[in-house]
């Protein structure tokens, strides 16, 4: 066990997970992560070559071609850095590149903010990537291992976002169990790529499909994201039986059996809902959380078995796709539909602002009266 | 499928990895006042017009987009671009 700032400890579980190439570019909150590893190249404690570039699309552009070389690939960004990344992240995917690249999650511009939402990621959830959610550091860096071993898999080979929110995070130090060189590389085998880069047996990556082949590559894609549930349970399972924490299961739930008002959240948040659901438990009210771990793909199955027993859902989102509503919200309507069970949306800590244990006490007042769908906390005057 | 995982592609796919799906408009090549010049061969930006043994020229609709620059360019006016239905 080592007491560790979060990027600290999401740098030291990607050098255990022996990346030959890492590129990043830094930006706020997620510099403390790539100037960590930079140093262990340097230092010659991680055996990569660390490509510097001037932008985050070269960045993972770089990645890109290292996977296709039969490289394993690291990266991590945030926001406007992840935005860059845009186009390439479609291109991995398409082309079943795996990698694992690290999200510090923060809002995007405009207006300029580098404090912590997950925007950045949620634009991000059609292209392919899987995405984990982490609630503390050492999640966020047990995800890693789990996230390098599933996506290459063959029967997945897609890359990977483990978020983790900025700053409430990255910047913070908790307690995290760092395994070693050995345990981790008894769980996380070499790379071994389905198809190659290599000069003396020519191949191209990411061909040309006309309209009567384009749509069974996306069906491909969405077919191997389905296929890595199956994979995230059965190597977490693994992971659990050699490192005693269980991330097999895509959701977990708190409180949940008798309760009443159940609140849907990802990511550090968590953290403060459960605190909240002590303190109304002990006034006698009935309330429980489902933490989504993995929101690509996205467990509506595990969802609604989870939820189904709920007089009432209200989930909070740090996002906003704006002109319709939260992403979450969408994703546990779409897998609540038709049980009747009323979910209620609310927008929450966008661009950093705080919420606390007395909103998420609030929150569960509003559900009970039926208010939501709305953006919680706003200024007066300015709503 | 011509393509493997990932949309990967061996040197030499373009043989089969067909390019023709996105025609609209087919030419049809008539021969009855074909002189055999050849300048449909050459306009072709797609190269996928080729002499035959008799020394007529035919295309390959397995790569022909259907631009239609064959028939526009035939002096002898003997290449008909026909609605294809597919």
């Amino acid at each position: 066990m080592r007491f560790t700032e979060g990027s600290l400890a999401v740098a030291e579980a990607a050098r255990l997970c022996r990346p030959d190439v890492v590129s990043a570019y830094p930006i706020t909150p997620q510099t403390h992560i790539v100037e960590a590893l930079a140093e262990m190249v340097a230092d010659g404690t991680l055996d990569a070559e660390y490509i510097t570039v001037e932008s985050e699309f070269s960045a993972l552009s770089a990645c890109l071609g290292a996977v296709a070389a039969g490289s394993r690939a690291y990266s991590a960004t945030t926001s406007q850095g992840l935005f860059l990344m845009f186009e390439v992240c479609f291109n991995l995917a398409g082309m079943r590149l795996p990698m694992v690249m690290t999200v510090a999650n923060r809002a995007v511009s405009a207006p300029i903010s580098i404090w912590n939402d997950q925007q950045d990621s949620i634009s991000l959830r059609d292209s392919g990537w899987m995405q984990f959610y982490a609630e503390d550091n050492q999640e966020a860096a047990d995800l890693h291992y789990l996230g390098y071993r599933v996506a290459e898999d063959h029967r997945v080979l897609l890359p990977a976002m483990v978020c983790f929110d900025g700053f409430i995070l990255t910047h913070t130090y908790e307690p995290v169990d760092i395994p070693s060189q050995e345990e981790v590389d008894a769980y996380l085998p070499r790379f071994a790529p389905l198809a190659r880069l290599d000069a003396q047996d020519p191949i191209s990556f990411g061909m040309l499909a006309n309209p009567d082949y384009y749509m069974e590559f996306r069906y491909a894609n969405d077919q191997a994201i389905n296929k890595a549930k199956e994979k995230i349970r059965e190597y977490g399972k693994e992971f659990a039986a050699k490192f005693g924490r269980d991330y097999s299961a895509f959701v977990e739930g708190y409180a949940l059996e008798d309760a009443e008002t159940v609140l849907v959240a990802m990511g550090s948040l968590c953290g403060t809902v459960k605190e909240a659901i002590d303190e109304m438990r002990a006034a006698g009210k009935k309330v429980g959380l489902l933490k989504i771990r993995v929101y690509r793909p996205f467990p509506v199955e595990e969802v609604a078995a989870a939820l189904s027993g709920a007089r009432r859902v209200a989930v909070l989102d740090k996002n906003i796709s704006l002109g319709s509503k939260g992403a979450v919200a969408l994703e546990v309507k779409d897998a609540l539909y038709g049980l009747g069970i009323p979910v209620l949306d609310y927008i929450v800590g966008l661009g950093g602002r705080d919420v606390r244990k007395r909103d998420i006490a609030r929150i569960v007042e509003l559900t009970e009266k039926g208010e939501g769908d709305l953006f919680y906390g706003l200024r007066e005057g300015m709503g | 499928m011509a393509l493997g995982v990932g949309c990967t592609a061996r040197p030499g796919k373009s043989r089969t990895n067909k390019t023709g799906a996105w025609r609209v408009f087919k030419p049809v090549f008539k021969h009855n006042k074909c002189t055999k010049c050849g300048i449909c061969s050459m306009v072709c930006p797609e190269g996928c017009i080729v002499e035959q043994d008799d020394e007529f020229y035919i295309p390959d609709y397995d790569y022909c987009k259907g631009c239609g620059l064959c028939a526009e360019e035939c002096p002898a006016e003997d290449i008909e671009m026909t609605k294809e239905e597919k």
